[in-house]
């Protein structure tokens, strides 16, 4: 694979990444050597009991064909070869739009791993809980500090699921009032999971146009509004990075049309500490703690997506909550399950706890003035980023930005190369590519989230790199829509995966 | 500016299907510059034969690697031939879209309904203004 | 303490100023000027004040120190999670940074550590359930039997589920969250006496979806899936066996083998520790049929532009960030490094040590009722055959007989009052490869009390 240097740059010149060893490794089952042995069981201290006495040969399995045969040094080897193919926000910028890839503090980790939080099970008895449930307890209390809201429930267990059991709980609201509402309204700038989970709550979707300005206008919301609108969910900062600055009237024409608005907390990193949805007229938002409070996104999860309430919402909430003990009941605390009109549950138990712990340590490790300084830093890197960008790149929205600025492809158009192609080329130079082609409403849209994470050279070398690759664009088109060059794979046959699609592994058939 | 192939003899939807008349009945597909915008065709879901469609309704659904989108029903009517080398060969859609690449036939119940469609020289300027945008 | 920078935020001062210059505005207020004053929160967050390392960890240790766990008590609670051993290596190496502080893997180039995991983990499901497909996870066994149920509704275009007896309860309780917005009538079956859920045939009909059976069930019983399959088959329903202990898949016949069109329920079992019930790690496989109807993400195989294999998420048209409102599911983050555990997980007990595993747990169980039946004054209610898990009736009350375990430093079970009060004072008594033969003693005599005799 041979990567044809430009005159003037190319990773290895400028310094951003060169040539090294790529293990090769292939699957697991293709590693399996009969015999082998990777596991280390027990004697029983317990007679054998055989399965066969008490079922019938067709309720009981003869073999586990296809699970491969190996010793620990195999399994060891093979998972960290894995591992060495993969871009990590430890290795470097990772600057996906609408992410928040900050660091993952590793004392997060050590706490997460104490035996009382992994070893403990969810339905043991209270009295042996108290641990758990007072962090639940002040983990609650502490996203609504940030957010504004009056109550929080942990329990959905990713972003999309907490705007499930809002929208749950909207519908609750609006059946409980007797009111039939049938649509919800979202932006044309809204991440795709908001029109799933109204959908997935019997809802018709409407979307509202965001202004030529890049943000909602009351006007617009008005315009889409009647009396069969349940909710308008809204995220703001919006996926353009914009501050939605009409937010307060734009809640109050909801309202006043006796409508919910729901908002998308994805991006609240931007506001810590300098404004609360709760202020602005949310009335029920979901909080994403591999986002915002720093739990790692582990190769797509798992996450931890709470959602909080005002009060008028607070009787629909998912149980159990977590109440402390009062009078003659003595002192700790209790699961509560008072709540009547209650959506129910989402999660088989209280959700993704081990990411509760995590998230109460980096809250309990940045205190009111470190998370202030998050959303100062985070949007302090995204406005320099776009005073950097903007002579080389086209810049759609071109106002301050909060933490994320979203460039499109204008710039490229005389090249032909495309926003993927420079998504692909960043690849060569040691960064994971920004969100691509989000939001729809920006033309190959690049948008890029820093984070408060990235030091100043390492935003200088992210310029320097995209500053290459235009040069490039212009220079040897070509070049880039072949890219990426230095990856163990080139690009890869998306459309054979989808047309044909392989989705296990299966042994050749015996001949 | 793109090249969009545009056969005079057929008649057009806003919608980018193609329909050839044939008396009775009529044979739908995507126009190409409805499979240059959505790209490789991973998948098309078409309806049974036997099942009733109606102008401006979903008949079906396409997909690419990175797009989907409904199929309208042109006309109304029963649908009487289904294209089954679609399930195996979506890529027909992209090389062939007014030929291997058809989809539906339909037998009308309004023989006036096709008369509705755009001819060919509209749906190019429709095509037109959108790839001005 | 107070003044020093977090040390999770690199900028000093001096780099703040360099960057206020080159955008042009000299104080760091004037970037949030965007933010209408109005709307700005005036005080500070009224949180804890920053504590320092060691602090963090301190308060930490103290609230977990007020947990039980299994490793300060000898351990009989399961229902729906479950206190296995994991080897060392499984967490080693998910600790790579490289594997948990990677992101969904969509820049396939850069992410082929985290697919090909993926790929391992459909395959292995596949071999475990009988079934064609698998997908990458899903939150928990309970939003993957909601989602199985829906995904059969979509499917046959019904909208009636009859649910066999013995579905865990929370389970349930998530399945009628789910459902709640659409008009689903859910009929649930009876109980035999032998624990087993009563017949599912009488109930099928031409607008059922889908027949839910659990097995093991909630009390650890094994259903026998085949005539269930066949009666919902037999009306053009699916199947869908759900499975809260996933090691039983290793003992007992693959669902797709006994008829089942869909398999999901809860995979913890594989190296996820208990971790009081999150992050957990649903998984759903079905038939090759239904795959254009499946939720969640699914990896397949392919090639680059120089032949060689890799793989890719595929068939994102199904998903949320494509079709939007009329996705198959609204599931973006999913269960990604719990994933991987159980991938590492398998690879390591593999086809042989697997087994050996489930008969291990098989065999403790057994030898847990035979003590049981042994005892005076406790009976086993339940005749069917069982995995890991039984009933237990115990003398006076579940809630008494788990102090006196408890006392004996042991986690003896579930309470059963709350769930099952018609089955009397019963406790739900769960015994893996942890549970050794004297705990399994001193449990049966705590739970007889004075009643107990040898």
């Amino acid at each position: 694979m041979s990567d044809p240097r430009s005159a003037t740059g190319g990773p290895e010149r400028l310094g951003f990444a060169t040539r090294g060893l790529a293990w090769e490794e292939p699957l697991i089952f293709e590693r399996s050597v009969p015999g082998r042995v990777g596991y280390s069981l027990p004697d029983l201290d317990v007679p054998d009991a055989d399965p066969a006495d008490a079922f019938e040969a067709e309720a009981l399995r003869d073999d586990l064909a296809d699970f491969p045969e190996l010793s620990e040094v195999d399994v060891v080897r093979h998972f960290t070869r894995l591992s060495t193919w993969n871009a990590a926000v430890d290795l470097g910028l990772y600057p996906l739009g609408s992410c928040t890839m900050k660091y993952n503090p590793k004392v997060n980790e050590s706490a997460a791993r104490l035996a009382g939080f992994a070893a403990a099970h969810p339905l043991q008895p209270e009295a042996l809980a108290q641990g758990f449930l007072e962090l639940v307890w002040r983990l609650e209390r502490q996203l609504a500090e940030v957010s504004g809201m009056d109550r929080v429930s942990l329990q959905p267990a990713a972003g999309a699921q907490g705007e499930l059991a809002g929208i749950m709980m909207v519908r609750a609201y609006h059946e409980h009032r007797g009111e039939r509402r049938t649509r919800v309204l979202v932006p044309d700038s809204a991440h795709g999971t908001n029109p799933a989970s109204a959908a997935l709550n019997g809802y018709a979707v409407a979307t509202v146009p965001s202004g030529r300005d890049g943000v909602l206008h009351p006007d617009a919301v008005a315009a889409a509004m009647g009396p069969d609108v349940a909710a308008l969910m809204i995220t703001n900062p919006n996926t353009l990075g914009l501050f939605e600055p009409h937010i307060a009237e734009i809640c109050e024409v909801v309202h006043a049309g006796g409508g919910l608005v729901y908002g998308d907390g994805a991006n609240l990193n931007a506001l810590l500490g300098i404004a609360r949805p709760g202020d602005l007229g949310i009335d029920v938002m979901h909080f994403n703690l591999h986002k915002t409070f720093s739990t790692p996104h582990g190769g797509g999860g798992p996450g931890s997506g709470p959602v909080g309430v005002k009060n008028t919402l607070a009787p629909y909430l998912p149980v159990p909550m977590v109440r402390k003990r009062e009078g003659s009941e003595g002192t700790g605390y209790a699961l509560d399950y008072e709540f009547p009109r209650s959506i129910g549950r989402l999660h088989a138990n209280f959700g993704n706890v081990g990411m509760f712990v995590r998230a109460y340590a980096y809250l309990r490790s940045l205190g009111p003035d470190g998370l202030r300084r998050c959303a100062e830093m985070a949007v302090l890197n995204a406005n320099y980023l776009l005073a950097r960008l903007r002579g080389r790149w086209h810049v759609p929205y071109d106002r301050p930005v909060m933490h994320e600025c979203v460039l499109s492809d204008r710039q490229l158009e005389p090249s032909g190369v495309t926003t993927l192609d420079v998504a692909k080329r960043l690849i060569d130079y040691g960064y994971h590519p920004p969100t691509v082609y989000f939001p729809l409403i920006v033309h190959g849209a690049l948008m890029i989230e820093p984070t408060e994470s990235e030091p100043l050279e390492g935003l200088d070398r992210f310029v320097a790199a995209l500053d290459a690759i235009a040069d490039e664009a212009a220079r040897d088109p070509q070049l880039l829509r072949s890219a990426p060059h230095r990856t163990r794979h080139a690009r890869l046959d998306e459309t054979r995966a989808a047309r044909h699609p392989v989705l296990r592994w299966q042994p050749a058939p015996s001949s | 500016m793109a090249e969009y192939e545009i056969p005079n003899e057929l008649r057009y939807t806003l919608e980018d299907e193609w329909v050839r008349v044939e008396g009775e009945r009529v044979t739908v597909g995507v126009t190409d510059f409805a499979q240059q915008q959505l790209g490789d065709i991973v998948f098309v879901e078409l309806p049974e034969v036997g099942s009733a469609v109606e102008r401006g309704e979903p008949f079906g659904v396409i997909e690419s690697v990175k797009a989907v989108s409904d199929l309208y029903a042109p006309v109304s009517g029963e649908v009487v031939e289904v294209n089954a080398d679609l399930a195996d060969h979506p890529e027909h859609v992209n090389g062939d879209c007014y030929g291997d690449g058809w989809m539906i036939a339909i037998a009308l119940t309004d023989l006036s309904e096709p008369d509705g469609l755009l001819d060919a020289a509209r749906y190019r300027k429709h095509v037109e203004e959108r790839s001005q945008e | 303490m107070t003044g020093d920078l977090p040390r999770y935020i690199p900028h000093t001062e001096r780099d703040v100023r360099h960057m206020l210059d080159a955008i042009g505005v000299s104080e760091l207020e004037e970037l949030f000027a965007c933010v209408p004053e109005k709307l700005r929160l005036a005080r500070a967050l009224e949180l804890p004040r920053a504590a320092s390392e060691q602090e963090v960890m301190a308060e930490l240790g103290r609230l977990a120190a007020r947990n039980a766990s299994a490793e300060s008590h000898d351990w009989f609670l399961g229902a729906g999670c479950y206190a296995h051993y994991v080897p060392a290596a499984v967490q080693a190496l998910a600790s790579r940074a490289e594997f948990y502080t990677a992101y969904t893997p969509y820049q396939p180039e850069i992410s082929q550590g985290t697919l090909q995991t993926i790929f391992e983990w459909q395959t292995l499901l596949c071999a475990l359930t009988g079934l064609d497909v698998a997908n990458a996870s899903l939150y928990d066994g309970a939003s993957a039997t909601a989602e199985a149920v829906l995904m059969a509704m979509r499917v046959t275009r019904r909208s009636r589920v009859v649910l066999a007896d013995g579905l865990h309860p929370h389970y349930a309780d998530v399945l009628r969250s789910y459902l709640r917005a659409l008009d689903v009538e859910i009929a649930p079956l009876g109980r035999a006496a032998d624990g087993r859920s009563e017949p599912v045939e009488p109930s099928v009909d031409e607008r059922t979806a889908c027949v839910v059976v659990q097995q093991p069930s909630f009390f650890g019983t094994v259903q026998g899936l085949r005539a269930a399959a066949e009666a919902a088959h037999a009306r053009g329903a699916l199947l869908v066996a759900v499975t809260t202990e996933a090691l039983s898949l290793a003992l007992l016949r693959a669902p797709g083998e006994l008829g089942a069109d869909i398999a999901c329920g809860e995979a913890q079992s594989f190296g996820v520790p208990m971790s009081l019930g999150g992050p957990a790690l649903g998984f759903l496989a079905a038939r090759e049929r239904l795959l254009r109807q499946m939720p969640g993400r699914l990896c397949g195989q392919t090639e680059d532009a120089h032949g060689r294999r890799g793989f890719v998420l595929t068939l994102s048209t199904r998903e949320q960030h494509i079709r939007r409102e009329k996705a198959t599911s609204n599931i973006c983050t999913n269960q990604g490094l719990c994933l991987l555990l159980a991938t590492i997980y398998l690879s390591l007990l593999g086809r042989v040590g697997l087994r050996k595993l489930a008969r291990i747990n098989y065999a403790k169980a057994e030898y847990a009722k035979r003590r049981a039946r042994e005892t005076r004054g406790l009976r086993l209610p339940f005749s069917a055959p069982t995995f890991n898990e039984f009933v237990v009736a115990v003398p006076d009350s579940g809630a008494e007989a788990l102090a006196r375990a408890q006392a004996a430093g042991i986690v003896g079970g579930l309470d059963l009052a709350a769930y099952e009060p018609e089955l009397g004072p019963a406790v739900l008594v769960c015994a893996t490869e942890l549970a050794s033969r004297d705990a399994i003693e001193r449990l049966m005599a705590a739970l007889a009390g004075s009643g107990a005799k040898r």
